[in-house]
């Protein structure tokens, strides 16, 4: 992240919740030189040298984590780059994200990721930890040279985009890891089964004609590496969980001992197949697809029951062109960081589907699995605050965005509730335009 | 109706009203001149980006019939080669102010977006895997000149379901107007969760004698390769339409062109109850019928009288 001034604010009467640390209250959040210095009764915070802002009915929450975004530097700026994509991030309340390695190149080495690090200190809004891949150039041949990558500071490995296919080269990592450390994270699927599949298989696909990606194709391969991890006492992280019979896979593997952590996207947690019938691949086309409405069903129990730690956004930034084509032709995945908040928020808290306090931690809850500080309100903590406005309705894409792609799969959407400013490293990394700060008297 | 992108989104009045304005270009065609001035001074583009020979000529020659200027444009050999993408074939195009874009394309959806970028009507005629609605009207057309009407008629759908965007199409034209569908086949081939579009499954012929029509579809020779079925010979064993299972009451019809000895045995080809050629013939009245409801009736877009264009106003920062 690029180097600044610690914010000094007073966040005047906000709704604080931050259920990790037992805060549930309205208080005056004040925040000294980048820290979270107290929290006051509301009104009794002596604002001074401290910037005033009016949060009487508005949440504070820590800021989001999100474990899985796709930078696309270096190579493919034309989607996406540093800047950009942490400006989104930060637009969405994040204080923290992942930037995968399936770059062109592929960020396989140490000089790629010291190249990465020095990069983001120049054009970051909030902090960017970055993986390298476990294979060189992502070839699921060979490995990366993973122990002098740790020590150039990734945070972990995964050959994100495509699944390792060799059971042989996946438990050679996992042996490694042993030596180096860093959590492993795997896009789970079967090349075999997915194929040239396009979408999920089931009654939508036979409709429409489509190639069709089997639940199966990412299941099987999930209870492979789990079972390769517990042989190996290996440690890994499951991306993108889209199937029902993944989150029982997962479920079964943890209650074998195995050291597994995972993740669900707002996409797969909100919306199915059926939104395919639209034949729009700006905004329903990802791998893996959106699948039935009994597998996100199951992937929000696994939320609450704690089989998924973490919400990723896999925020997977386009070109149009690249988009506006024919479904079966366009490029996989859309973009979230500035959305998965408030889609949350309007699609599983609003019905009363998913009570807002597990969507905070759960949010925040990426850290973790990386060996990374769960972001927090607790005084004493860094300043990392997502300051949100529930009830403010919005339409996504309006007034553009901060990514400079416009693949958002809520694009066109009502949304309630609003990032109005968000507090990154300490730093205040983004404020809603339109959101005016009030200064004491 | 503005577009015909898919069975799927036609009413039955829709496709009636289809069907009829064909049955009188039937009788159009029996003259010694067979064209009509309809669609005078019109332009029609043509636009196949697989190869086809029924579809492509059919359509060609219905607009052609129906007085249309007509604009053919095949994939090879054109700026389709060189790399253009899709959407920026359609912007060219559109140059020549098309009332009507016929488009084949290999993927999904392309007819619906082109629908979307371009003011001409857009007839779908064939996208991917998904639908070919012109085909299913032609089939349509065809039975119910023999049957009168598919109210409560059984009709199997056998082969290669996956594959084919005639099946989907035809599935729901066939429930439309009424008819009980069983689609049947090897059971890779067969795609997961059909069902629920409301049709019987099977995986074997031997209730085929229930079948008022048997619509067999083309298997392709490269479906071995990739392990959907063994062999041809195992499939023409198990669900190759020969004369000792067709029985004398069962109508037969195939979309074209016909792999002889795999899907269909050359005698029940030949026999009586096939009506391939009839399909055929249907093509040009149908795709006539599409061409006139969409651009003709309903006057929803008149042709335009001499001079009309003249009459729009100048845009500003042009010079009047």
């Amino acid at each position: 992240m690029r180097s600044g001034e610690g914010a000094n604010l007073v966040l005047r009467g906000a709704t604080v919740l931050d259920p990790a640390a037992g805060i549930d209250a309205v208080h005056d959040v004040v925040i000294r030189d980048g820290r979270i210095e107290e929290l006051k009764a509301p009104g009794a915070a002596v604002s001074d040298d401290l910037e005033e802002v009016q949060a009487e009915g508005l949440h504070a929450f820590p800021a989001f984590f999100d474990p899985h975004v796709h930078l696309r530097t270096p190579g493919q700026e034309h989607k996406e780059d540093l800047e950009t994509g942490t400006r989104a991030a930060a637009a969405g309340g994040y204080c923290g994200i992942l930037a995968m390695a399936n770059t062109e190149p592929p960020v396989s080495t140490e000089a790629d990721v010291e190249a990465l690090r020095e990069a983001a200190r120049q054009a970051a809004s909030v902090p960017v930890g970055f993986l390298a891949t476990v294979t060189r150039g992502m070839e699921g041949e060979e490995l990366t040279e993973m122990a002098a990558i740790r020590e150039a500071g990734a945070v972990g490995f995964s050959d994100d985009g495509l699944p390792i296919r060799s059971a042989r080269v996946l438990r050679r990592a996992l042996q490694y890891q042993r030596l180096c450390g860093g959590s492993i994270a795997l896009h789970e699927e079967d090349p075999e089964l997915s194929g040239d599949g396009v979408m999920h298989e089931g009654p939508v696909s036979a409709a429409l004609g489509l190639a069709g990606i089997p639940s199966v194709s990412e299941s099987t391969m999930i209870a492979r590496d789990a079972a390769l991890a517990g042989y190996e006492d290996g440690r890994i992280h499951v991306q993108h969980l889209s199937a029902a019979e993944s989150v029982e896979a997962v479920r079964a593997a943890k209650a074998a001992g195995v050291r597994i952590s995972c993740e669900a996207s707002p996409h797969h947690l909100c919306l199915t197949d059926e939104e395919v019938r639209s034949l729009d691949p700006r905004r329903f086309k990802m791998n893996p697809p959106l699948r039935s409405e009994a597998d996100r069903q199951a992937l929000i129990e696994g939320l609450r029951d704690g089989t998924i730690e973490c919400i990723a956004t896999d925020h997977a930034p386009h070109a149009l062109d690249e988009k506006e084509v024919p479904f079966e032709q366009a490029a996989m995945g859309v973009t979230g960081l500035e959305t998965a908040f408030a889609a949350l928020h309007t699609d599983l808290v609003l019905p009363g589907v998913l009570d807002l306090g597990l969507l905070i931690e759960r949010l925040a809850g990426g850290a973790a699995p990386f060996d990374l500080e769960r972001p927090t309100l607790a005084p004493g903590s860094e300043a990392n605050v997502a300051l949100c406005d529930l009830a403010a309705e919005w339409t996504v894409g309006e007034e553009g965005y901060e990514s400079r792609s416009q693949n958002s799969w809520c694009a066109g959407r009502k949304l309630t509730g609003r990032v109005l400013m968000t507090v990154a490293g300490g730093q205040v990394a983004y404020r809603l335009r339109s959101f005016s700060l009030g200064v004491a008297a | 109706m503005k577009h015909l992108l898919g069975i799927d989104q036609l009413s039955r009045e829709e496709i009636e009203a289809i069907l009829d304005r064909a049955e009188s270009f039937a009788e159009v065609g029996r003259r010694d001149i067979k064209k009509v001035p309809t669609l005078r001074g019109r332009t029609v583009v043509s636009v196949f980006y697989e190869s086809s020979t029924r579809t492509s000529s059919s359509f060609e020659l219905a607009a052609k019939r129906l007085s249309a200027d007509l604009v053919s444009l095949k994939a090879a050999g054109s700026s389709v080669d060189k790399g253009e993408s899709l959407k920026d074939t359609v912007a060219t195009l559109t140059a020549y102010d098309p009332a009507a874009i016929v488009l084949r394309h290999p993927y999904a959806g392309a007819a619906q977006l082109v629908a979307e970028w371009a003011e001409a009507s857009v007839i779908n005629a064939g996208d991917g895997k998904h639908e070919h609605p012109s085909q299913a009207l032609l089939d349509l057309f065809t039975l119910r000149r023999r049957l009168g009407s598919l109210q409560g008629k059984r009709i199997w759908i056998v082969g290669d379901v996956l594959h084919s965007r005639v099946a989907r199409s035809n599935l729901a034209a066939f429930q439309a107007m009424g008819a009980a569908v069983t689609v049947c086949g090897p059971p890779a081939l067969i795609p997961r969760g059909i069902e629920q579009l409301g049709c019987e499954v099977a995986h074997s012929l031997d209730r085929l004698g229930e079948a008022d029509v048997v619509y067999a579809l083309r298997l392709q020779r490269e479906r071995m390769a990739e392990s959907f079925v063994p062999s041809i010979r195992e499939y023409a064993a198990h669900f190759q339409i020969d004369s000792r299972r067709l029985g004398p009451r069962q109508l037969l019809m195939h979309p074209g062109p016909v792999n002889r000895g795999v899907e269909l045995s050359g005698e029940a080809i030949d026999s009586p109850q096939s009506l391939i050629a009839e399909q055929v013939a249907a093509g040009l009245v149908v795709r006539m019928a599409i061409l006139y409801e969409l651009l003709a009736a309903g006057g929803e877009r008149p042709a335009p009288a001499m001079g009309d264009a003249e009459q729009r106003p100048t845009p500003l920062g042009q010079p009047a």
